[in-house]
């Protein structure tokens, strides 16, 4: 693969696409941990907000919150450089990466997902438990499969954001493209200088997300139509 | 009809309800026997939804009892279904789920409930859309089906669980003209099967014709409970000939 693109793009451009390329797996791999882990994170607190119990609702509410006030970078900091150092010990990069991009995955998920709950007609609560249909049942049965119409498109979109959110993981040393690129950048190598590396690195940025803001565009559509 | 404590299907005593600030329903006593079908009626706002809504507990009184089917109705979860278990309700809006045929609308609480397979589920349902006539659109989305065959539907999807008592909240208001009879005449066939029911409504003509009693409401309170031909030829209060002279020019 290396070779393949020495010979089409030559030194050092082949092997700087090379490397922009095998570090993307990163970020690839962080994208997916943070939409894994946050989407279940997202799924309990989505769960609580809406559970009958009103005092889990609060809790619930506090943590989308508090999370969704936070900024992203500000959630790197503290969780790569921040808290390490009150403890006083190394937390390596890609669990700090892990831990603050499932907060910010899971607070703004679980909101989305609760509004999508929400834009079910309470009727249809109503009815199922006149039925004798318990709340999770319900819920399950019911409520679910409708709030999916309202909650899959902004959804996929935010994957899109979760992406983008990964490249700020390269201020506490997590080594993606964003990373790798900006090492290239800042290598005193003919043929690396930042307007040459960038371009690049956003031609990758937006093969990966182009299609998933398509996807995200076609189901609002989509939504448009049916309703 | 013998009206004994063994056969009241719902007794409230001296039921209070208030959402927030505002006293919906004030001091409520109601008994209904056996066989016993009720028209409710009164002025929007009146509190004629809370009254029955209550009484499945789909919204919850502070104060007074409630017993249906000689069960208390209180916060315990298994009150309230063992209550829902034997009371059927009808809404305004149908409340079909609209991602789901007609015949998965009606088989979903007896499976959960009554524990059948989805073979004896069906067929159960399917004695059901026969009785509201709509058996040839089992398969069909409720969206595919027009306001009144929908609202047949949901009164075959309550049947289903073979309440002893059904609740209707207003089941032709949202209704066309053209579509409001073939639902009363759904109505009136499961009175004549001697079916216990309680129906918030404005159609009179129902009422004459199957009510056993008329309870009118006012701003929270049971102002009347006559029987139809006193309530519409001799009202005793001003509220209540104010009411029917409203309802009675349109
Ligand atoms: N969830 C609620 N929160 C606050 N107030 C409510 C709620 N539900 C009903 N109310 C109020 O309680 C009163 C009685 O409402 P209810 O729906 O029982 O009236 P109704 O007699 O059924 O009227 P309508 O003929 O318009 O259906 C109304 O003033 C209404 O605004
Ligand atoms: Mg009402």
């Amino acid at each position: 693969m290396s070779e393949l693109l020495i010979d089409i793009f030559g030194k050092p451009h082949g092997i700087i696409i090379f490397q922009l390329v095998a570090a993307t797996r990163f970020t690839i791999y962080l994208s997916l941990v943070a939409f894994g882990g946050g989407g279940v994170v997202a799924a309990m607190i989505t769960f609580l907000t809406i559970s009958p119990q009103p005092g889990l609702g609060k809790i619930a509410q506090t943590y989308i919150w508090f999370f969704q006030s936070i900024p992203l970078l500000m959630l790197l900091f503290l969780t790569g450089l921040g808290v390490p150092r009150l403890i006083g010990v190394d937390v390596n990069p890609w669990t700090a990466a892990t831990i603050s991009l499932v907060l910010f995955t899971s607070a703004y998920l679980a909101e989305v997902w609760r509004g999508a709950i929400a834009a079910v007609l309470p009727g249809q609560w109503e009815a199922g438990f006149a039925l004798n249909i318990s709340f999770v049942s319900t819920l399950k049965k019911v409520i679910l499969p409708q709030a999916i119409r309202y909650g899959l498109a902004p959804t996929v979109g935010f994957m899109v954001q979760i992406i983008k959110g990964t490249s700020l993981a390269y201020i506490i040393g997590f080594s993606d493209l964003m990373l790798t690129g900006k090492r290239w950048a800042n290598a005193p190598v003919s043929g690396s200088e930042p307007f040459i590396i960038f371009p690049i690195m956003a031609v990758i940025y937006f093969c990966i997300c182009y299609p998933l803001a398509v996807v995200a565009r076609k189901l609002e559509a989509e939504d448009l139509a049916k309703s | 009809m013998h009206k004994t404590d063994e056969n009241l299907v719902v007794n409230m005593q001296n039921v209070n309800k208030w959402f927030g600030e505002f006293h919906a329903l004030k001091d409520i006593d109601l008994s209904i026997y056996e066989g016993e079908r009720i028209v409710v009626c009164g002025p929007s706002g009146s509190g004629k939804s809370t009254l029955i809504r209550c009484l499945n507990g789909l919204e919850k009184h502070q104060d007074g009892t409630i017993k249906v089917h000689g069960t208390v109705l209180n916060d315990n979860t298994e009150s309230v279904k063992k209550i829902r278990k034997n009371v059927g309700m009808v809404f305004q809006q149908f409340n079909l789920f609209p991602h789901l045929t007609v015949m998965e609308n009606c088989i979903l609480a007896p499976m959960e409930n009554l524990h059948l397979s989805e073979v004896e589920a069906s067929k159960l349902a399917m004695s059901f859309l026969e009785r509201v006539q709509i058996p040839d659109q089992a398969n069909k989305l409720p969206g595919q089906l027009s306001g009144g065959q929908q609202q047949r539907v949901a009164i075959a999807r309550a049947l289903c669980m073979q309440p002893r008592l059904m609740l209707f909240d207003e089941p032709t208001s949202s209704l066309d003209p053209e579509m409001i009879k073939e639902v009363l005449d759904t109505m009136v066939a499961l009175a004549n099967d001697g079916m216990s029911m309680i129906c918030v409504t404005h159609e009179l003509n129902f009422a004459r014709r199957v009510a056993h009693r008329v309870i009118f409401m006012d701003e929270g309170k049971i102002v009347e409970d006559q029987s139809p031909k006193d309530f519409f030829e001799n009202p005793q209060t001003d509220r209540a000939r104010l009411f029917l002279s409203q309802i009675l020019d349109h």
